[in-house]
């Protein structure tokens, strides 16, 4: 009984740790520009296959790691000055379908680049599992947790420590104040989708010795990260954490226990109950409009 | 003035009644056919995106339900076809207005998760409940008849659609310029003005939603008998997207521009075909390049350029 | 008995308190004016009344019912109209269209009938178009009747808002800031346009910052300091009053 709790819950902590990354990924861009960004989820399948293309091509494994979040950072920073600075104060419709199709080209050139085959990257440290109260637990899986850990220790002390964080958040709050106050708006965009880019990256490249890698791969990823983010009220940086986490557990756990064939539309369920009964999120602020 | 809008209407039906007559052949028809259908689909997703200013990213959900429901029914049960296709738009009905009141209580992108949700819920199911659906390889549809005349030939099946499309765009350019559609419109305008003169914003939100799912029933049901068969795909997450494409590249709140959209995207993948293994990239660069160039639509741009030069 | 009788009314936003305690009462048929120096909480007092905010505390009546907190579309059906201090017209249709807007709750708005053209609701939609156009020419708008909406200048979308307010057959409309950037002769204008509502019977709420259209249309007025009544009464008394010229004063030294 325990032993099978602590398995899905390991399993759930170790997925849920890549969708909070994906979950932070949208927020960030969400919090400069207001824009959902779909391609986020092509970034975790960049990560991932990259790393695998970088190793397999002979590099060493931390080259190869860099490389693969390097790329698509620089993607991500295409991304948004050929296609989302263009068309600032565009309807949300419209940023969204911009959006589908970058990640729609990412992944088409990954088809047509890599083949439509799955790959796999090596674990970091072995495969010898580790047991704990009956359960296996995958060194992999301490990776995931504790990068994932440390990413959000790093961006904490970002955002409340340093200038350029505090920069970023206070475009969040107000746009034009920001502006105003001398903070270069268009740089904060640009570094919000170089970072999310990276972000997604890193999660994709952590989970692939686990979860396999394909180039179709990002796509309910990125949706899934997409609900831990709104999950934990859109915008709220730790509300995606906790929101990323609590998906991949809840999934887990939901496959485990009632169908894994329907594992895939837990996190769907979950989030139409949660803007039914709490349209904010867990920790999102009410907003009341001016007018 | 306001009959000019009506002008457009004579020459839709003016086209559909010659084209099947300079059609080279079946492939050209069948093209036609698919266009017409999915334009009777995006003009009732337009109303709701385009007049309405809401988001729906799980259309395709619907447009599965009626579908399925057109396939199952009939396979399982032995029902008629055409109860088949009513018990499909009734069930999307009631569905869509059992999500609806929540969902429309949220704004923007909130709106388009829990559309989102929706779709891939439904998307899922019917990918998993192999021993009615036939799981991800889809089932065979029955053939459609009414009072013992079978649609079998493309020919009977253009004609139906064709009568479709032209009833949709007279009723979406009737509709529009109601007392009902001025709400909708005022609404996208400004909610809290359309709120003061009275409008229940809710329940118009509400009703458009429940009348374009049922719209996208209804045309499932009907692609459903025309392809004779369905599979999962009809109600993918990507093909909700390619609707919301078809609303956007033809033109918001344009019930012309529902038509050039439905027609170029429904075009768009036999023209790829020739790029081999990159027709994805060149579906992403064209949506991408479309919207930064032409963010309110072919029609609406072209629209303003010609009423410039007049 | 009054038409409008407030008691109480605060509303709070965390720990804003931007109405606090204020109660007054206003006839029918008079021209009532708000006033107070920005961030007084007019705007605000406003939506409390039309219903945009929920009060915190305090009653609302209307001819007698409360109305403290219902929705504006149920407000709209007991007469009660606005405008809105930044502009809320909707762009996307016609100068015309949004007057006819006004007219949403007298209007057949059954969406089967709309989509069959069915020729009773043509009929009644043609009717009302002329009206629309009676309210445009009664609003100096006429030259704008076939304008698209984002077309037009900004003096003339405010007197659009008044139009669309008017097409609601109103017994009360509120006006936030109607002559709020105008030039001088515009002003002059709204200042006649407003008499000339209130001449035909619909009571007037006036929250103005032009002084002297304020004291040329108020039978009565109301100041605001902070959220809290500051004074009430006759443009003369609210003059005379010491709290309101320290307040004035204050804000303008």
């Amino acid at each position: 009984m325990l032993a099978q709790f602590l398995q899905f819950l390991f399993s759930g902590v170790t997925v849920g740790a890549t969708y909070a990354l994906a979950a932070l990924g949208f927020t960030l861009i969400y919090n400069a520009s207001n824009v959902i960004n779909f391609a986020q989820g092509e970034f975790i399948m960049l990560g991932g296959m990259l790393a695998v293309f970088f190793v397999q091509s002979g590099l060493p494994l931390p080259a190869a790691l860099v490389l693969a979040i390097l790329v698509p950072a620089i993607v991500g920073i295409l991304i948004e000055k050929l296609a989302i600075e263009p068309v600032k104060g565009a309807e949300t419709v419209t940023l969204i379908i911009i959006t589908i199709g970058a990640s729609l080209v990412i992944r088409g050139l990954t088809a047509v680049i890599f083949g439509k085959g799955t790959h796999s990257l090596p674990a970091f440290s072995g495969d010898e599992p580790i047991q704990i109260l009956g359960a296996t637990l995958m060194p992999q899986s301490l990776w995931v947790l504790g990068v994932t850990a440390i990413v959000v220790v790093v961006l904490w002390y970002f955002f409340n420590r340093t200038l350029t964080g505090k920069a970023m958040l206070a475009t969040s709050y107000n746009r034009v104040a920001a502006e105003l106050v001398g903070i270069n708006t268009n740089g904060v965009l640009f570094m919000s989708f170089a970072m999310s880019a990276a972000l997604g990256a890193l999660g994709g490249i952590l989970v692939t010795p686990i979860t396999l890698t394909s180039y179709d791969a990002g796509i309910m990823m990125g949706l899934k990260g997409f609900v831990a983010a709104v999950l934990g009220g859109l915008g709220n940086g730790l509300g995606a954490v906790v929101g990323g986490l609590l998906v991949g557990i809840l999934e887990a756990m939901g496959a485990g226990y009632l169908s894994s064939a329907y594992k895939d539309a837990i996190p769907f369920v979950l989030i139409l109950f949660i803007l039914f009964f709490m349209p904010r999120g867990l920790f999102g602020a009410r907003v009341t409009d001016r007018v | 003035m306001r009959n000019r809008a009506y002008n457009g209407l004579y020459i839709v039906i003016a086209i559909l009644l010659v084209l099947p007559f300079v059609l080279p052949n079946s492939f050209y028809l069948d093209l036609v056919i698919r266009m017409a259908i999915n334009a009777v689909i995006v003009l009732g997703l337009n109303l709701l995106i385009g007049f309405a200013g809401q988001i729906s990213l799980g259309h395709a959900g619907f447009l599965g339900i009626g579908a399925y429901a057109s396939a199952v029914l009939p396979t399982h049960f032995g029902w008629h076809p055409v109860l088949a296709m009513v018990a499909g738009a009734v069930a999307t009905g009631v569905l869509a207005a059992l999500v609806a009141r929540p969902i429309f209580k949220l704004k923007g992108n909130y709106l388009a998760m829990a559309t989102l949700g929706l779709g891939i819920i439904l998307s899922i199911a019917l990918r998993n409940e192999a021993q009615w659906t036939g799981g991800p390889d889809g089932m065979p549809v029955p053939a459609f008849g009414v009072f013992g005349f079978e649609l079998s030939s493309d020919k009977h099946w253009y004609w139906v659609v064709a009568v479709l499309l032209s009833v949709s765009v007279w009723a979406s350019l009737n509709l529009i310029d109601s007392p009902f559609g001025r709400a909708l419109r005022a609404l996208h305008g400004s909610e809290v003005a359309s709120r003061v003169v009275g409008v229940d914003v809710v329940r118009y939100k509400v009703s458009i939603f429940v009348l374009s799912a049922v719209f996208a029933s209804l045309m499932g049901s009907i692609t459903a008998h025309y392809v004779g068969f369905v599979t999962p795909n009809l109600a993918d997450f990507f093909h909700s997207i390619e609707l919301v494409t078809m609303v956007v590249i033809g033109g918001m709140a344009s019930v012309y521009g529902s038509l050039v959209g439905a027609v170029l995207l429904t075009a768009l993948p036999q023209a790829l075909a020739t790029f081999e293994g990159w027709e994805t990239v060149v579906f992403g660069a064209i949506l991408m390049i479309c919207m930064i160039f032409l963010p309110k639509g072919l029609v609406p741009t072209l629209a303003a350029k010609l009423g410039k030069g007049e | 008995m009054a038409l409008l009788d407030v008691t109480h009314l605060s509303i709070h936003f965390g720990g804003v308190k931007a109405v606090q305690d204020v109660s007054f009462s206003i006839d029918a048929g008079i021209v009532y004016s708000v006033i107070g120096p920005n961030g007084a909480g007019k705007t605000t007092l406003f939506n409390l009344i039309t219903g945009v905010y929920k009060p915190t505390h305090g009653e609302i009546r209307l001819d007698g019912e409360s109305i403290g907190g219902r929705s504006p579309d149920e407000l709209a059906r007991r007469g009660v109209a606005r405008t809105f201090q930044n502009l809320q017209i909707c762009m996307n249709m016609s100068a015309i269209e949004n007057v006819m807007v006004g007219a949403h709750l007298r209007l057949d708005r059954n969406l089967i009938k709309a989509a069959l053209r069915f020729p009773g609701l043509r009929r009644r939609d043609a009717a009302l178009r002329d009206e629309a156009l009676e309210l445009m020419r009664f609003v100096g708008l006429d030259k704008f009747a076939d304008a698209r909406a984002d077309a037009m200048p900004y003096g003339a979308l405010k007197r659009l808002e008044i139009a669309r307010a008017l097409a609601m057959k109103p017994r009360v409309i509120f006006l936030d800031e109607p002559a709020a950037g105008l030039n001088p002769k515009e002003t002059i204008e709204v200042d006649h346009l407003v008499r000339k509502v209130a001449d035909s019977g619909i009571t007037v709420v006036l929250v103005e910052h032009d002084m002297k259209m304020v004291m040329n249309l108020s039978d009565r007025i109301l100041v605001l300091d902070y959220g809290k009544k500051l004074a009430e009464g006759t443009g003369a008394e609210v003059r005379r009053n010491p709290d309101v010229i320290a307040a004035y004063l204050g804000a303008h030294a």
